[in-house]
């Protein structure tokens, strides 16, 4: 053997056990049975069988990445190879399923999921099957690695749409005007068929995108909106944040029940983000402990307004002002002693910190006050049964959640461009030169955190009220690692990115349900992959992208300039 | 002076020494109320104390993970719990074996050590390829991002293991010859403590040795100090790196067998607590130094054993072991808010201008 | 008049002292300067004066008070101002927003300002992005404040720190090495603006260098340091003759040391 193809073989073999190992990987975790039962094209192809599948392709594309075979033959004989390879460790794992069951040890290894590899092929016969289908797909890997560039971005994209549109199927039935019989129902259920985009509408839609993507690569882009609009556009600003009101005024009544759940959910984590962001993004702190303003938000609002424990009676938005000042002084509290700490210890400290107050919120010390593992019940809601005769309790939360995002969204995007948001910047990029230039950095960081945890303690108070109780499972780590991970995924500092992230983060695995045990395996796999390929996010401000990709700073820009320096130029 | 003084203690340290000494009264207050009023007798002591060794020698193995690799590469390995429970999580399956084919009870050390070597070698597996996969490629990247990332991974590794071995706990079959106690020099000690003890010295003079005689170790020790210098010298850094986070992890999947000695049930969220203590641990004894993660993983371990008997109870606290944990984040609290070096200090310089 | 005194000042790291008894006086609106060979503790008295450093022994005294042990933004406050040996901007904020960082101590919209954009807010910004603009002018750097610092040419970026230190109207500047790294026209440029720093806007100033022209032409009083401690002081025309001083720097056998000598006893240096 030449060379080149034993690198070819070397690469392919250890590409193919890898990938070979993810597939396998899904499937012992449960996630391949478990999405099985999503169609996304109805009766052809499944999430679980994607999910199964996808290494392997991914393992052709990568394997002639790698050993940059250009030649045609070789590169497609390189593609098989590597799915072969794949495949035989997914045969491997049929093949000791026979013999032993695995189940002691690995639950998932049922006869169900071997099925599912073996695409329904009994055993000796089903040995083969990975083998053949691994190298199927290794050769469509590996043709996509060769195809024109232009050409696979279209089939990317194409794929993609199918893809999302199959899964998100049942989505679409859940909107009011579809649970009735009409025109337009039927449109979609033909669009749809039971389970996933039917075979018709998944082609055309395939080829359409395919069409559009294909003819529109490589043409410039327009400037997208995060450039910031220019002084031009401010009458076309204002006419969009009109429009974009209405819609928002209206959405509970468009959408249904189920959707203006999803968006409180949204919201309420949104508000938390705005915070957090305020406390990472702009000031560089990392929390990590963020869940116990949340926390303490809620329990006040309980304690206040409970009459089941009836210390006090007070209503919701008599309360509301108390829960918010409780929240503001414990993140002073927290804060000052805390802050002069460096940025992994800071986060460690806040860590326990959140401990602390969730064991508390539990303990049988401090039941006869909070409730200690039964919580508060009977929290107070925002307004007398009047107004309950107008708006359903739902809309109404709604419209609280709303305005909620509303405030707390201006006052970040105000104290963004402040002196303060400027001092913060300033403290993120080099502590000791910000005091030097006369900033108290205890005043300033306590500022950010103490914001941050207000906008916290807002959220935790609607939420209380929303959910007219407070229990203390409802506080534990997830939760600040969820609104960590939000505004880490949309991009730290940057208000859209929190939105983004908040609907990514909150509002997707509401509308996939059902797959809610592999939620965290995702998050975690999520922010492990996002630091490593885009780590400012997905809607960064230009100074955090600028940051995150040192050394490849842009050339000093030539300025005209206004008008020349009076005695001051060199020589 | 006294202005002097004025300028150089701000309002901040006022406050927070306040609330120490506070802390500090309310222990005192407490540990004497206890022992005045006799509520527990002295052999209570004496069983407490040996508790808080063994757990003390299990937060040793796992703290040397956190400072071993905080000491080279200055960060905080948050997933480290994850691969202490990776260990002993796949060990059981062995150990459930081994009961039920009877070889468990006659062959006790084999099977103990089996199961160890499973569990080392498991945790090790799973170390290298986080370093690999997550954090090598992070390398020169703002400090935040490798954390972020670590807890990342650490949920990810979390929930994979679910996924793998169920979301159930399991428990570790019992070895009938380490059921019960030993009479030692008129003290009881209880078996499965002594041998979690024993083990845990000796896998820590272990560690001590090969850190202090091998190659491996003296490189690893090198590159700590400074890896631009270690480099010049001829040590391969990446490899170093590499045999770090494989030292640790085998600590841990060490740790994890010993941790189910004393508490034989494991699942997949097993790792996140005693990873945080053993963190707290080496911060306590001053992180970067092996010898500081040793002292304070034993002063954690004697303090959450002793603690909530000893000053909980004279404070009047109800159920005073529901607050162990607490205990364990208030001591990291007041560490990193009043002694952050720990108490035998960092070995690590700071620059200033 | 002495503005800046410090007295008997001492500075330990571990066993190593750092500072040994150093006494400096600085007279108000004068050019002085600090040489000695690396690692003479030049920076370090630098870090002591501008509170980065608390002095272990001896007094430092600003216009009657004294400022030991005060916080660095207090230090600032009080009239003091420096610039560093490494370029210590803020790389990721423009040269503007640097400039901006340097007015702190003169801003005083805070919280609610900042979000109801009072009109007492705007015109304190509006009025502080016009002085900045003026600074930039000032030294040199007019239409530049949109740049990131970190893509400034490194003879702007050594300006726009001078222009940051001024922003907060400083009654003693600190400078530490400012020609460092410059050619020699640059160098020419940036001693001139030292010296109108002092004419025209009455800074007092206190040099750290390395370049002996600079030094020698600029300079009113030499404080020499070796190893911690003072070892000469007086006009330029003294030090120059000093054979310690000169030792100091032969001695160390450092690049910067065999050219410092030769230039501070008159002869041309070979690097020409």
């Amino acid at each position: 053997m030449t060379e080149k193809q034993s690198s070819l073989w070397k690469t392919a073999i250890s590409v193919g056990l890898v990938v070979g190992g993810i597939s396998l990987l899904l499937s012992l975790v449960g996630m391949v049975a478990a999405f099985n039962e999503r169609d996304i094209i109805t009766g052809a192809f499944t999430m679980g069988q994607l999910l199964l599948f996808s290494p392997l392709i991914v393992g052709g594309y990568a394997a002639l990445l790698r050993s940059q075979e250009k030649s045609l033959v070789r590169g497609l004989f390189g593609g098989v190879l590597t799915g072969f390879f794949g495949g035989l460790v997914l045969t491997a794992l049929l093949v000791i399923g026979q013999q032993a069951d695995l189940r002691l040890m690995f639950p998932n290894a049922s006869p169900e999921l071997y099925s599912i590899i073996s695409f329904g092929v009994e055993p000796p016969l089903s040995y083969v099957v990975p083998l053949i289908y691994g190298a199927i797909f290794g050769i469509i890997g590996a043709g996509l690695e060769l195809l024109p560039t232009r050409v696979r971005s279209a089939v990317l994209t194409a794929s993609l749409w199918v893809i999302v549109l199959g899964l998100f199927r049942d989505m679409f039935f859940l909107i009011p005007v579809l649970t009735r019989p009409g025109p337009i129902t039927t449109i979609f259920r033909w669009i749809f068929g039971p389970s996933g985009l039917s075979v018709p509408a998944a082609i055309i839609l395939f080829v359409t995108v395919f069409g559009i993507n294909f003819w529109r690569f490589g043409r410039p882009k327009p400037d997208t909106p995060r450039r910031g609009f220019s002084e031009q556009n401010r009458t076309v600003r204002w006419i969009v944040i009109a429009i974009a009101s209405v819609i928002l005024l209206l959405l509970p009544q468009v959408l249904g029940i189920f959707f203006t759940e999803v968006l409180d959910n949204v919201g309420i984590y949104l508000i938390m983000a705005l915070g957090l962001n305020i406390v990472v993004g702009y000031a560089g702190l990392l929390d990590l402990g963020y869940v116990a303003f949340f926390a303490i938000g809620a329990y006040t609002m309980g304690v206040l307004t409970s009459p089941e424990l009836g210390f006090f009676n007070l209503n919701f938005w008599a309360a509301l002002p108390f829960a918010l000042l409780a929240t503001t002084l414990s993140g002073v509290i927290l804060g000052l002693p805390v802050l002069r700490m460096r940025g992994d210890y800071l986060a460690i400290v806040t860590l326990g910190f959140g401990e602390i107050v969730r064991i508390l919120a539990l303990s049988e010390w401090l039941r006869p006050y909070i409730g200690g593992t039964q919580g508060i019940q009977q929290i107070a809601i925002p307004v007398s049964d009047y107004i309950l005769e107008i708006l359903n309790t739902q809309a109404l939360f709604y419209y609280l959640i709303l305005a909620g995002c509303l405030v707390v969204g201006f006052i970040a995007w105000r104290l963004k461009d402040s002196r303060l948001g400027r001092s913060w910047i300033a403290l993120r990029e080099d502590e000791d030169v910000a005091q030097a230039m006369g900033l108290n950095t205890v005043t300033t960081k306590l500022l950010a955190f103490a914001t941050g945890a207000t906008f916290a303690g807002l959220s935790g108070a609607i939420f209380a009220s929303k959910l007219n109780s407070a229990y203390p499972h409802s506080f534990d780590l997830m939760v600040s690692i969820f609104v960590l991970c939000i505004i880490i995924i949309g991009g730290m500092g940057s208000i859209p990115g929190a939105i983004l992230g908040s609907f990514f983060l909150i509002g997707l695995p509401e509308l996939l349900r059902g797959f809610s045990e592999f939620r965290l395996l995702v998050v975690g796999a999520v922010m492990v992959a996002m630091m490593l390929i885009k780590p400012e996010g997905l809607w960064p401000e230009e100074r955090r992208r600028l940051e995150l990709h040192e050394g490849e700073s842009e050339p000093a820009e030539v300025v005209e300039e206004e008008f020349a320096p009076v005695g001051s130029s060199p020589d | 002076m006294l202005r002097n003084w004025r300028q150089r203690v701000s309002l901040t340290d006022v406050i927070v020494w306040a609330i120490g000494v506070v802390l500090a009264a309310g222990v005192i207050y407490g540990t004497i109320v206890t022992l005045r009023a006799e509520i527990y007798a002295g052999r209570t002591w004496i069983d407490l104390t040996i508790t808080g060794l063994a757990l003390g020698g299990v937060y040793a193995l796992i703290a040397l993970g956190y400072t071993l690799v905080y000491g080279i590469l200055k960060m905080i390995n948050f997933a480290h719990g994850e691969v202490f429970m990776s260990g002993p999580f796949t060990a059981v399956f062995l150990a459930i074996y081994l009961d039920n084919i009877g070889f468990l009870n006659t062959h006790p050390i084999i099977s103990l050590l089996m199961i160890t070597i499973l569990s080392a070698t498991v945790a090790t597996t799973i170390a290298v390829l986080l370093e690999r996969i997550a954090y090598k490629p992070l390398r020169g990247a703002p400090r935040l991002v490798p954390l972020i990332t670590a807890i990342g991974a650490s949920f990810f590794l979390q929930y994979t293991f679910r996924g793998l071995y169920g979301s159930g706990i399991k428990a570790y079959p019992e070895i009938d010859v380490l059921q019960g106690s030993w009479e030692i020099a008129g003290i009881s000690i209880v078996k499965t403590q002594a041998v979690s003890i024993v083990g845990a010295v000796l896998m820590m003079l272990v560690i001590w040795g090969i850190s202090r005689f091998t190659r491996v170790g003296k490189a690893m020790r090198a590159v700590s100090e400074d890896q631009e210098v270690s480099a010049l010298m001829g040590i391969d850094v990446d490899r170093t790196i590499m045999n770090t986070f494989a030292l640790g992890g085998a600590a841990a999947g060490v740790a994890g067998i010993l941790y189910v000695l004393l508490f034989p049930i494991v699942n997949f969220f097993m790792g996140f607590i005693p990873g945080l203590k053993a963190f707290t641990a080496a911060v306590l004894g001053g992180i970067g130094n092996p010898i500081g993660a040793f002292l304070g993983a034993m002063v954690l371990g004697l303090i959450e054993a002793i603690g909530p008997s000893l000053f909980l109870t004279g404070l009047g606290i109800p159920a005073p072991y529901q607050l162990k944990d607490a205990l364990a984040f208030v001591i990291l609290v007041l560490i990193l808010i009043f002694r952050p070096t720990g108490i035998l200090g960092e070995r690590i310089s700071r620059t200033k201008a | 008049m002495s503005l800046l005194t410090a007295n008997k000042v001492t500075k330990r790291f571990g066993g190593l002292e750092a500072l040994s008894k150093v006494d400096i006086e600085l007279k108000d609106q004068a050019i002085q300067s600090i040489i000695g060979p690396n690692g003479a503790g030049k920076t370090t008295f630098f870090n002591c004066v501008t509170g980065f450093y608390n002095p272990d022994e001896g007094d430092l005294i600003l216009d009657g008070q004294l400022i030991n042990g005060l916080s660095p933004d207090k230090v600032t406050r009080m009239g003091v101002a420096r610039t560093y040996q490494n370029i210590r901007l803020f790389k990721n904020m423009t040269a503007v927003e640097n400039i901006l960082m340097g007015m702190t101590p003169h801003l005083k919209s805070g919280f609610l300002g900042g979000i109801f954009r009072t009109p007492a807010t705007m015109r304190e910004e509006q009025a502080a992005l016009e002085e900045a603009r003026r600074l930039l002018q000032y030294v040199g750097l007019a239409g530049r404040g949109d740049l990131m610092a970190k893509n400034l040419a490194y003879g702007d970026q050594r300006r726009l720190e001078i222009a940051r230190a001024l922003a907060s109207k400083p009654k003693v500047l600190l400078l530490d090495e400012p020609t460092a790294g410059m050619n020699p026209s640059e160098t020419q440029a940036t001693t001139v603006l030292i010296g109108r720093l002092r004419d025209e806007l009455g800074i007092t100033i206190l040099l750290i260098e390395h370049q002996m022209r600079v030094v020698m032409g600029i300079s009113e009083l030499i404080t020499v340091l070796d190893y911690g401690a003072k070892i000469a002081e007086g006009p330029p025309s003294e030090i120059q003759k000093n054979p310690r001083v000169i030792e100091a720097y032969l001695g160390r056998g450092s690049e910067n040391g065999g050219e410092a000598a030769s230039q501070a006893a008159g002869q041309p240096s070979s690097a020409a």
